[in-house]
This record gives structure tokens, sequence and C-alpha cells, in this order.
């Protein structure tokens, strides 16, 4: 246990169980309410808003905030309106986005290192501050997902149901955009702009795969969103794998394994636990 | 007595076409409308200019005294209960009857508050009125049509709402899951003193309380009136664009297509 007094290890240590938790719970809305593409055009808006802080010299996970605030009020009405489908707007995003990364990725001058961590991740080299900011942007998760439950079990349901019946739909949705924006620009670097949207929607669809409860799908997607993320870091420490692969891959066998045995497959009546 | 619904000159438009023209109404407390018409004839949208998830391009509409804008439609939405046409439901939705009865009761409960032992009995008597209590645990991907609108129903009621707005609450079932919607929804608006507004497609089966007909053609109101003076010929054929033919009896009435 000695190994576990390093500080740097430490630090991956409560970036893995921070960063599991937040994006696994962000994902449970991202697969409840279909809309996986939210996923795909933040994680990338986070990714070159990063690349263009470190440009010209701002916070990288400033820039990914306010990259991904833009692309949440860009989304949010276009996925509103019924002549426009969302996908064509996130695959436009989407694509913007990645061309924009990788031509502010060519200006920077110099060894790229830093770069490239944000796209595959670098859950060793992470320091205290990162760790910190993680654990604010996950505490403010988990305290909205407990404050507003009820209004967002509504909203998952139906959002055109959740504002017949006079619950702020439109504020809450947008929180919804906003927070997930939040919680990949905090994960940027520990699990890279490239595979953060797996992380999000793996957890998430397995829990889906075994519970008809709201409640325990939040709880069982963030077990499995930390177990990746913690097996991921084995993986990587021991034999010198990135981090962000490894968590990729154990979270979607994890999937499999759900897919598989999953109850919802053979539904009882009367059994619905 | 006032109008518990007023519409003045209220159109709405979705992208190019116009989806209500120029309507203007008023519907008193306790009335049971039936609004019929062709596909698209703007049906829905009348619906929702009520409850304010239409947006109003032109025109005022008040309800219970208020007038519709961004700040009011909360409250306005808070005492209309509104069943929308049958949903698509994931099977695999991580929600059972209960929970989706209960939010009925959000809305009015507020923000960052618990629901009170009077929401719970208020919830438990929506579920008896529909009889939906076996079904409680069930999660709600799980139902058949029939059981699925008495939930929307009962999520309806839990808001104890004033008015019921119902959106084609019989298609899609089969006839006697049909007829079992039709005694429910009676049975709701007798006993809650509800005013209540019904969209429906099919003129065969309409409800015996309902006393007023209102008919939709291209968005304007081309009848408002007593129920059996609607179900005419003349007029259905006009709405429908093709030669209706009206049977009444004591049974009720058919109305088809002449062949």
């Amino acid at each position: 246990m000695e190994f576990l007094t390093y500080k740097f290890l430490q630090n991956a240590i409560l970036a893995s169980f921070l960063g599991g938790i937040s994006c696994s719970l962000i994902g449970v809305f991202v697969i409840t309410m279909e809309m996986p593409f939210l996923g795909v055009a933040m994680s990338h808006s986070a990714f070159a808003g990063a690349i263009l802080g470190l440009l010209i010299g701002v916070n990288p996970f400033l820039m990914a905030l306010i990259f991904c605030f833009f692309t949440a009020i860009l989304i949010g009405p276009l996925s509103d309106r019924a002549e426009f489908n969302p996908d064509t707007a996130v695959g436009i995003i989407f694509s913007v986005m990645i061309g924009v990364a990788f031509l502010l990725l060519a200006m920077i001058p110099g060894p790229k290192t830093e770069a490239l961590s944000l796209i595959w991740g670098s859950i060793l080299t992470i320091t205290r501050r990162d760790v910190v900011l993680m654990a604010i942007i996950s505490g403010i998760v988990v305290l909205l997902i407990t404050l507003f439950f009820k209004e967002l079990q509504a909203i998952i349901f139906n959002r055109e149901i959740a504002r017949s019946v006079g619950i702020p739909e439109r504020p809450i949705y947008y929180g919804i955009l906003f927070l997930s924006g939040a919680v990949i620009s905090a994960n940027l670097n520990t699990i890279g702009g490239l595979l953060i949207f797996s992380l999000i929607i793996n957890p998430a669809a397995s829990a889906y795969q075994l519970t008809y409860n709201l409640k325990k799908m939040f709880l069982l997607s963030s077990c499995f969103g930390v177990f990746s993320c913690l097996l991921g870091l084995f993986f990587s420490s021991l034999f010198n794998m990135p981090a962000g692969a490894v968590i990729i891959i154990s979270s979607s066998i994890i999937f499999l394994i759900c897919l598989l045995f999953s109850p919802k497959k053979r539904v009882m009546k009367g059994n619905y636990e | 007595m006032n109008p518990i619904i007023e519409l003045e000159k209220v159109t709405i438009s979705y992208r190019e076409n116009v989806a209500l023209k120029d309507i203007s109404l008023k519907v008193f407390p306790g009335e049971f409308i039936v609004v019929a018409g062709p596909n698209g004839a703007g049906k829905t949208t009348l619906l929702t200019a009520i409850n304010g998830l239409g947006k109003l391009l032109k025109g005022k509409v008040r309800v219970n005294g208020v007038i519709m804008s961004a700040r009011t439609a909360t409250y306005i939405r808070k005492i209309t209960g509104y069943v929308p046409q049958v949903l698509r439901i994931d099977p695999r939705m991580p929600i059972n009857v209960r929970e989706a009865v209960m939010l009925g009761r959000y809305g009015r409960i507020g923000v960052l508050r618990r629901l009170s032992l009077r929401d719970e009995k208020v919830v438990d008597e929506a579920i008896n009125l529909t009889k939906i209590r076996h079904l409680l645990t069930r999660p709600i991907g799980h139902l058949s049509g029939g059981e699925l609108q008495k939930v929307s129903i009962a999520r309806a009621i839990s808001q104890e709402p004033q008015i019921l707005l119902l959106d084609e609450p019989l298609s899609n079932l089969d006839i006697s899951a049909q007829e079992d919607i039709l005694r429910l929804i009676e049975e709701v608006h007798r006993s809650k003193n509800l005013t209540t507004l019904m969209v429906m497609h099919y003129l065969n089966l309409l409800p015996r309380s309902a006393t007023r007909l209102i008919l939709l053609k291209n968005g304007n109101l081309i009848f408002d009136g007593p129920l059996q003076e609607g179900l005419k010929e003349d007029i259905l054929s006009h709405l429908y664009d093709c030669r209706v033919e009206v049977i009444k009896n004591e049974e009720g009435v058919l109305v088809r297509v002449k062949r």
C-alpha cells in the first residue's frame, strides 16, 4: 500500500473517482432523453475551447467551459424546433469544432504535449488543482440532481408533459445542457476530449439495461463509471497504457455484460425491480 | 357568468403554415366541448393555444381571468390538465406508473419542495378514479394504449385542474378500450366539475355529456354551436370535402362517407 502515498497517484485515484461519478451521472440524462448527440458536440467543443486556451494563454478549463456554453445555447433552441433535426445541427457543430481544434493545434508553436494530452487525457499527470475543480463540479452535479430530482424525472419522462403540468422545463433543460458542458470541461485533461464521450454514454447505457428505477439508474451508472475509471488507472499505471483507452474499453465490456444479462430482455409480469 | 377560457383573434403558425387563423371563442365553466375537423385543421393547436404550449403569433388568450404571457403560462398550465395524443415511450424507460401519475402534481408543488400527505392523497384519488391501482409498479413503457391513456388522465386529474384538454384520447384504441376511456372521461368531467375540451377524430363515439361542437378546417372556425346542430350532413360534407352521411338514432350518431 506504500504506492498510495505518492501524491500523483492520490490525485489520479481521486480524479478517477470524481470523473467517473460526474460523467456517468450526466450520461443518465444523455441516455434517457435520447440525446447522444449532445455528448459528442459538447466534448468536441470543450476540446476546441481548451486548445484555444492553450494557444492564447488563457486557462484551458475556462475556455472549454465558454465553448460548451455557446454550444449549449446553439443546440438547445435547434433541438426544440421540430423542423430541424438536432442530429444535423450537431453534425455541423461537431465537424466545425473538430476542424477548429486541429487548426488551433497546428498553430501552437513547439512541442504540443499539453495540447495532445487533451485528446487522449493523462490521468497520472493531473494536479491537485484539477482535482479540486473536479470535486466542485461533481459536488454541484450531485447536489442539483438531489434538489431537482422530481422535476428531472418529469423532464426525462417527456419534456412536453413536464411543461404542460407547469414545471419550468426550459430553464431546467438548459441547466442540464450547461451542466454537461461543465462536467466535460472539468474532465477534459483526465479522460481526453476524444474519449470522454464514451465515459458519458457507456456507464449510463449499462445501467439502463438493468433497472426500471431512475434513482437506481443514477446509482448504478456512477458505480460503473467509477469502476471503469479505476480499472483504467490501474492498467495505465501498471502497464503504462493510455488510461483513457482502458477506461473506454472496460466501460464498453461492462456495457456488453449488462446487455447480455439484462432482465429487460425477458420481461416477467409483476416483477420489475 | 364569466368565461373560463377566452380566445380573441388568435393566430398561431408553424413555419409558413398558419395553424389557427383569427380564432375567437368563449368557453364557460362546466362546458364539455368536442373539437373536430380533418387532419391538419388546427385541432391540437387550439388546445396548445389554451395551455400555452403553442406560440401565439397574434391575438389574446385569457384563462381563468389571466392573460396568457411568458410569465403567466406556468400558472395557466398548473390549472389545466393536458392529455396529449398517445406517446411513444421507450419500453426500458426507468419510470413506473405511480411516478408517471405523480408528476402531474410536481408543477403545483413547485421546485425544491417535497410531496405532502395531501399531495399523496390527491394522487391516490386519481389512481382510484381511473382504476389503475393494479398497474402502479409497472414500468410506464410496458402498458397497452388504453392503460397508457388512463395513466395520462390520472396524471391530469392529480393536477387538480379546472380545465381538461384531451387530444384524440380514443385514437389507436380497440373498440372496447374506446368505450372504457370515454366513460372514464365523462365520469372525470362530471365528478371533478371540469371544463373539458376534447379533440376527436371520429364522430361516431361522442360523449353523452358533450353539449357543444367546434369544427375547424384549415385553421378556420367553421362551426361553433350546440352539438346536435353541428352534426348535419351539409356542415360535415363541407368540413371533410366529401359527401357525408349522418345517421341518428336513440343509440347515438353514425357519421360516415356516403357511398
